[in-house]
């Protein structure tokens, strides 16, 4: 198609009557549609909505997870997101894939969603989880935005159920902490912390968020479950932390093998996988 | 005043290394904390003093004299009080050994890669400055060569940590460059222990040479000192010094700069005496300004070098300006 | 019996010849001019006979160890370094160094220096503060402190006023007299011709004259050495020599 005909048919778009006519504009070989009840290609740039889109989307619907998702140290559905394309949070080359819908984190990559919003493309922008009860409503807004509300249900009552069955066992609560790289923590408020609080735990780290952890309040909280990140590979400072010789003494002594890996960091139901793990560790003490 | 420097040095350097044993998230009173580090005992206190704090403040003694130390040799054989370790570049070359051994899995294999490979690059950046600015470093070839070693020697920090696989090696790039002693282990005090020993072995003698430089090369010559030995002595020592503080604790800049600079004039400006003046006056602004970081913002871990530059770096403004007044 | 002795000295400095088979004794109470020219080599001489620097020949001092040498000749050198601003009497005892000596004799070598150049009124001064011909004075007192049986110092008394300059010359020659050996460079040939025991000429990248001054300062050799006529005279009040004009 020659260029100046791309252009009138651009011009006649109101959405795009505000943009400029830019280089990336000019070279546009297809016009977006406008977003429908029922997305049919669906772009996630986000490594928690990735995994929200593939238990959601109907067959053929999605057509691009991000890098990040086919990492198995990040993510739980590393496996599964192979048979997808990967995306990289960039917006030439997520324009290029044609989506009706583009499905962001609301604090990730904001630069590439604003650049994307102002060319016309539906953006869906969704909070992290910050708690369980969050992943009942981040089931029902994806699967709401994929035209997929049954499959939502059905998700979210599985979720309910299996989550009131792990809780329901709990007779003592020992306290844990979780300790990651720069002796981060994660306090009641957190998605990690209610995982603890699920399995049966006492976060030492006590309410709030996210909270740098100090080495000595750790030794004086005395946890009897230490549970650290999988190092990543190649060295880093940030993740020495973890073998300095206090937090090997305490780790040595709390007998677990639980490790914050891809089913702690996104509020999906796979956080189970990550409660039921931890509830075996707490009957062991038992 | 020149007579009860070094007693008054070591006092406060003693009271310092309390404080900074009685400092920390866990309140504490000097007292229990003198007990649990000595007597030990039973229950989380021996542990928090010996294994958590007894490095730390250790490490700012060692770190803090080797800074003094190798700044007041450095302005010695240089005849330069612009002349510091982190300030031309050196510290920043030692950093970018640390990484390279790090980031290699070298120091993964064999612990003493990373203080020596530490030690490679501080040694390198001395060499290249001595050869830049020749036999009496004028200020200015000074500075501009440090501004060239600490650019190219920061950038390929930089590079290298960037292109780690570890999402968190980026972010240590701040580390690397303002330094800490937060949690920091005993066995960071051995790794770097006998590369300082070695170090403070070397400029034991040098005191006689700086005072004798003090009357320019040929002067010294004729007064009997050798000076390619000197001149041997002063790089070797200051690459282990400085590549053994950089390699645990990053570089801290400006305490080279400052505390020669202010105990001078109490030392009768004689540069052998100022050395050792230097050493314990290094020991004390490092234990204090790490006590301050854990004072004005308990929760964060503020960098030590933040703090030493927003003292040390006025200092140098008016170090460069008295020079310039006194050369013009 | 001699204080140093050189054979056929010689240095080469890029490619440059400076000069060649310069041999010299320096004997006890003998204080020695050495004159030539800009550029004619006085300060790569007495460098060379100290061996401070590659020299073709031979240097009774430069055969020295470094220590050795501190113990046998004292060198102020012409560029006045004071890197520090140290007081006087401690940059005036710099001097005692190469000595492993006990402190009182160090004091007495330190006081004398400082009274033989009139320096116990600026004592406890900052040296960096004084002016050029005090900081002059200082560094040879320095020297001094010393006690090297041999002295050399280069230009000494260059920026000196009148007085200075008259007074460091006695002084130097006092020394000579007292049984040391001292070798100075210097430009005022009227002084030389005053006070030196013995003049030494460098010039055309040889030693050309080395002799008493009269002889040395003969109209011949002036004019070949330096291209200028002088005025010579004996007075009642000594030699007296008066550069007049080019050549």
């Amino acid at each position: 198609m020659p260029v100046s005909a791309a252009t009138a048919r651009l011009s006649r778009r109101p959405v795009l009557s505000r943009v400029r006519l830019s280089l990336l504009a000019l070279l546009l070989a297809t016009p977006v549609l406008a977003a429908d009840p029922a997305p049919r290609r669906v772009v996630s740039m986000n490594l928690c909505t990735d995994q929200l889109a593939m238990l959601l989307a109907a067959p053929g619907q999605l057509v691009s997870v991000s890098r990040l998702a086919a990492d198995p140290r990040s993510s739980a559905m590393a496996q599964q997101a192979r048979s997808y394309p990967q995306n990289h949070g960039q917006a030439e080359e997520i324009w290029q894939m044609r989506p009706d819908l583009v499905i962001a984190g609301s604090y990730t990559a904001r630069a590439t969603v604003t650049l994307l919003k102002r060319l016309g493309v539906p953006v869906l922008q969704v909070q992290p989880a910050r708690s369980l009860s969050d992943v009942d409503k981040l089931l029902r807004q994806v699967g709401d935005a994929l035209g997929r509300t049954a499959q939502a249900d059905t998700l979210i009552a599985d979720f309910d159920t299996r989550l009131a069955a792990l809780r329901a066992e709990v007779r003592r609560r020992p306290r844990a902490a979780i300790y990651q790289a720069n002796g981060y923590s994660s306090g009641d408020a957190t998605l990690a912390g209610e995982i603890l609080e699920a399995a049966g735990f006492d976060n030492v780290a006590g309410p709030g968020g996210g909270t740098f952890l100090p080495l000595e309040k750790l030794v004086m909280a005395d946890p009897e479950v230490l549970i650290t990140s999988v190092p990543y590979p190649g060295a880093s400072r940030a993740e020495e932390i973890l073998h300095h010789p206090v937090v090997r003494d305490i780790r040595a002594r709390s007998h677990t093998t639980t490790v914050l890996d891809h089913d702690w960091i996104c509020g999906t139901p796979h956080v189970l996988e990550a409660i039921a793990a931890l509830a075996e560790t707490r009957k062991a003490l038992e | 005043m020149t007579r009860g420097l070094i007693p008054l040095l070591l006092l406060a350097t003693l009271l310092l290394a309390l404080l900074s044993l009685s400092t920390g998230p866990v309140a504490l009173s000097p007292l229990q904390g003198l007990k649990a580090l000595l007597l030990g005992g039973d229950g989380p206190l021996p542990v928090i003093l010996r294994a958590i704090r007894l490095p730390r403040t250790l490490l700012a003694v060692m770190i803090g004299g080797s800074l003094g130390l190798s700044g007041a040799a450095l302005q010695g054989y240089l005849r330069n009080p612009l002349a510091e370790p982190g300030v031309i570049g050196i510290s920043g070359a030692a950093a970018l050994g640390a990484v390279l051994a790090i980031q290699t899995g070298l120091a993964a294999l064999f612990a003493l890669a990373l203080p020596l490979a530490a030690l490679g690059g501080a040694l390198i950046a001395v060499l290249v400055l001595l050869g830049m600015s020749g036999r009496r470093a004028g200020s200015l070839t000074l500075i501009l060569s440090g501004i060239a070693i600490s650019a190219l020697t920061g950038a390929a920090t930089s590079l290298v940590l960037n292109l780690s696989p570890n999402p968190f090696a980026t972010s240590e790039i701040v580390f690397w460059m303002m330094g800490s002693l937060a949690d920091r282990s005993m066995s960071h005090v051995w790794l770097a222990a006998p590369f300082m020993a070695l170090g403070l072995i070397l400029f034991l003698p040098v005191g006689r040479g700086l005072e004798a430089l003090t009357l320019g090369e040929d002067a010294a010559a004729s007064l009997g000192i050798a000076l390619p030995a000197l001149r041997l002595r002063i790089v070797l020592g200051t690459a282990c010094m400085v590549g053994a503080g950089t390699a645990v604790a990053g570089s801290i800049g400006f305490v080279g700069l400052v505390v020669p600079h202010l105990l001078r004039p109490l030392v009768g400006a004689r540069p052998g005496r100022l050395l050792w003046a230097s050493m314990l006056g290094g020991a004390v602004m490092v234990l204090a300004a790490d006590v301050a970081v854990r004072l004005i913002l308990p929760d964060r871990d503020l960098k030590l070098g933040v703090l030493t530059a927003l003292i040390g770096a006025p200092f140098f403004l008016h170090l460069v300006w008295a020079t310039r007044r006194e050369r013009a | 019996m001699s204080l140093l002795s050189c054979r056929n000295l010689a240095v080469t400095l890029r490619d440059r010849v400076i000069f060649e088979e310069v041999s010299l004794d320096l004997a006890p109470g003998e204080l020695v001019g050495l004159i030539g020219p800009n550029g004619a080599g006085k300060t790569t001489l007495m460098r060379a006979i100290l061996g401070l620097l590659p020299h073709g020949g031979s240097s009774s001092l430069a055969a020295l160890s470094p220590g050795a040498r501190a113990l046998k000749a004292a060198w102020m050198p012409q560029a006045r370094d004071i890197a520090w601003p140290v007081r006087v009497e401690d940059l005036v005892a710099l001097g005692r160094l190469p000595h492993r000596a006990r402190p009182a004799q160090d004091h007495a070598a330190i006081e004398a220096a400082l009274d033989r150049m009139g320096l116990q009124r600026l004592r406890h001064r900052r040296a960096t503060r004084l002016s050029g011909g005090e900081q002059a004075r200082v560094l040879l007192a320095r020297a001094l402190a010393q006690e090297a049986p041999v002295l050399l110092a280069d230009e000494p008394i260059a920026g000196l006023d009148p007085e200075h300059q008259i007074a460091t010359m006695t002084a130097l020659r006092m020394l000579a007299d007292e049984g040391r050996g001292v070798i100075l460079s210097l430009h005022d040939l009227g002084l030389a011709a005053r006070h030196c025991t013995r003049l030494i000429l460098l010039a055309e990248g040889q030693l050309l004259a080395d002799g008493p001054p009269e002889e040395v300062l003969s109209p011949g050799l002036v004019a070949r050495a330096f291209r200028i006529t002088a005025y010579r005279a004996d007075t009642p009040n000594g030699p007296v020599f008066q550069p007049l004009t080019t050549l």
